[in-house]
């Protein structure tokens, strides 16, 4: 029996505290669109994208207003665009993208993912297509997102698609320069990736899911935080097990949410991503909770345990309240969309070295960072092989969403605008040169953890 | 499917009676009303059952949303389903 008390403290999350879900997302698979012919190709695309996500929007409205739980974004995943269009005889798939954002418009999505490569061990052609069209789709596209797995556990690394991504990425802020290089913020490299993540950038629906699934990512932040804030004093037994039960509750929220999205749309329910992903509004934040636990600003000696445990216990308190997890599921550490973490930057406490210490314990990786436009591309592909190095040695998910602003300097500030928010550009401190590093080329051989078979 | 009305503002007379009315006039049934006032504020959870109702959740919800502005509380109708997925396994 539900009671008075239970009743308010709902309430009081989604009212105080910005208890929300953050994505219904739709993955739907193109395999069945493959055509030569680009044009047909994209006909396709676009009447499966806009016939399967016809009513996802008015869907997500309804739950939200029925439930009193706002579901922040709706969007589509799709199958990644190199395997989908590899049939077709073209070298740009800037038309793919452009009707995949038309589609994206059409059904009223936030966002559509999937224009993704999977190279973890090799180029097909459409693979190399598909790499080189980034920079272009973006510019030209609003709704569209990018992403490509370059590395995972049982495949190691392709390094030549790491030099690859550091060009594709300063090609990218140079095409979206008037935009702040935003470009760059749709665009995200993994290692690891998961096939059924519904959080962007990095959405693409896997090539082992069903035609149709929709799958939940939660959100939550302010929930944990307001509960650990009862908590003064209390040792981490106590912290822990209090994040446990605030992230089932979050969870059974997402679940609901789910089920009903599912039932309502006649597809597959696929997963809930336990994920705490922030936004740049007061109260809403992963490094809030870090501070709450005793750092005094995000980034200092401290921080990392923090962030283990938080992440840890945000899984087990998960698991029990959903029938499917997967995902990226843990904490997210976006600077940009996270307004302690912008705090933390500005205050000099948070730098990039601290935060690739951090996505060692959590999802998913350096992510949203505004770095010096002047960054060189083999930098930044120094920055995505260890990023991509500790997600393959540690079996998990790691990415790169780094966004190197044209003529921005340390000292200069750049507004996203949205959930997206604001970053101080960060410096790379470190600035000795990868370059040669970076010019060999070939693969990082898997590593033994591999061969668990 | 039962509906949790949900009210909190500024204490004043004739609150339950305009919520009770709108919900009357549309067959929604009242299962349960629990109301105090904490520091003249006042707190209400009611418990209907809509099943026969002759009125869409939503037209339901927009009534009392603007019953709740002309009496300066904040009235929210909600499907029971969020409060029995959050708090009982």
């Amino acid at each position: 029996m539900i009671t008075f008390e239970n009743i308010f403290e709902t309430n009081r999350m989604i009212t105080e505290n910005k208890l929300d879900v953050r994505t219904i997302t739709m993955g739907i698979s193109l395999r069945d669109c493959a055509h030569p012919n680009i044009d047909k190709f994209c006909q396709n695309i676009y009447e499966k994208i806009t016939r399967s996500a016809e009513f996802l929007v008015k869907t997500g409205e309804d739950i939200e207003a029925e439930y009193g739980i706002p579901i922040i974004n709706k969007r589509v995943s799709v199958t990644p665009i190199a395997i989908a269009a590899d049939a077709c005889r073209t070298d740009s798939y800037v038309p793919v993208a452009e009707a995949m954002d038309r589609a994206a418009k059409e059904v009223g999505i936030n966002f559509i993912g999937g224009f993704s490569a999977l190279v973890e061990k090799g180029f097909t052609n459409g693979d190399r297509i598909l790499i080189d069209s980034i920079p272009q789709a973006l510019a030209t596209t609003d709704l569209v997102c990018s992403s490509v797995n370059l590395g995972s556990t049982k495949a190691g690394i392709n390094m030549d698609c790491v030099r690859e991504m550091g060009e594709v990425i300063k090609r990218t802020a140079e095409l979206t320069r008037d935009k702040e290089a935003l470009g760059c913020a749709k665009l995200v490299v993994f290692c690891n990736a998961p096939g059924d993540n519904p959080f962007m950038a990095g959405a693409f629906h896997g090539v082992s899911e069903a035609d149709k699934v929709v799958s939940v990512g939660v959100s939550g932040p302010g929930v944990v935080k307001h509960a650990l804030e009862e908590l003064k004093g209390a040792d981490f037994t106590e912290i822990a097990e209090t994040i446990k039960k605030t992230a089932f509750k979050i969870t059974r929220v997402g679940q609901l949410v789910a089920r009903e999205a599912s039932r309502r749309l006649g597809v597959p329910f696929g997963i809930i991503d336990l994920s705490l992903a922030p936004t740049p509004a007061v109260g809403d934040s992963v490094a809030r909770i870090i501070e709450e636990m005793g750092i005094e600003s995000c980034g200092a000696p401290g921080t990392t345990a923090a962030l283990a445990l938080l992440n840890d216990a945000v899984k087990k308190g998960g698991l029990m309240a959903s029938s499917h997890v997967g995902g990226l599921s843990g904490a997210f550490i976006p600077v940009s969309e996270d307004e302690g973490m912008i705090r933390a930057v500005e205050k000099g406490s948070l730098s990039l070295e601290k935060l690739e210490a951090m996505t060692c314990v959590c999802s998913v990786g350096l992510d949203m960072i505004a770095i010096e436009g002047d960054t060189s591309a083999a930098t930044i592909s120094g920055i995505i092989a260890d990023e991509a190095a500790i997600g393959m040695i540690n079996n998990k998910t790691t990415a790169v969403r780094v966004i190197p602003v044209p003529g921005k300097k340390v000292g200069d500030v750049v507004e996203f605008g949205g959930l997206l928010g604001y970053c101080p550009i960060m410096p790379v401190r470190n600035a000795y040169s990868s370059e040669a590093f970076i010019a060999r080329g070939g693969r990082i051989p898997a590593p033994v953890r591999s061969l668990t078979n | 499917m039962k509906l949790v009305v949900t009210v909190v503002g500024k204490d004043r007379v004739g609150i339950i009676a305009s919520v009770s009315q709108i919900l009357s006039e549309n067959n929604v049934n009242i299962l349960s009303i629990n109301q105090n006032i904490m520091d003249g504020f006042f707190n209400m959870v009611l418990i209907a059952e809509s099943t026969e109702a002759n009125v869409k959740l939503l037209d339901l919800q927009k009534a009392l949303k603007a019953q709740g502005e002309a009496m300066n509380v904040d009235i929210k109708v909600q499907h029971e389903d969020i409060f029995q997925a959050m708090h009982t396994v």
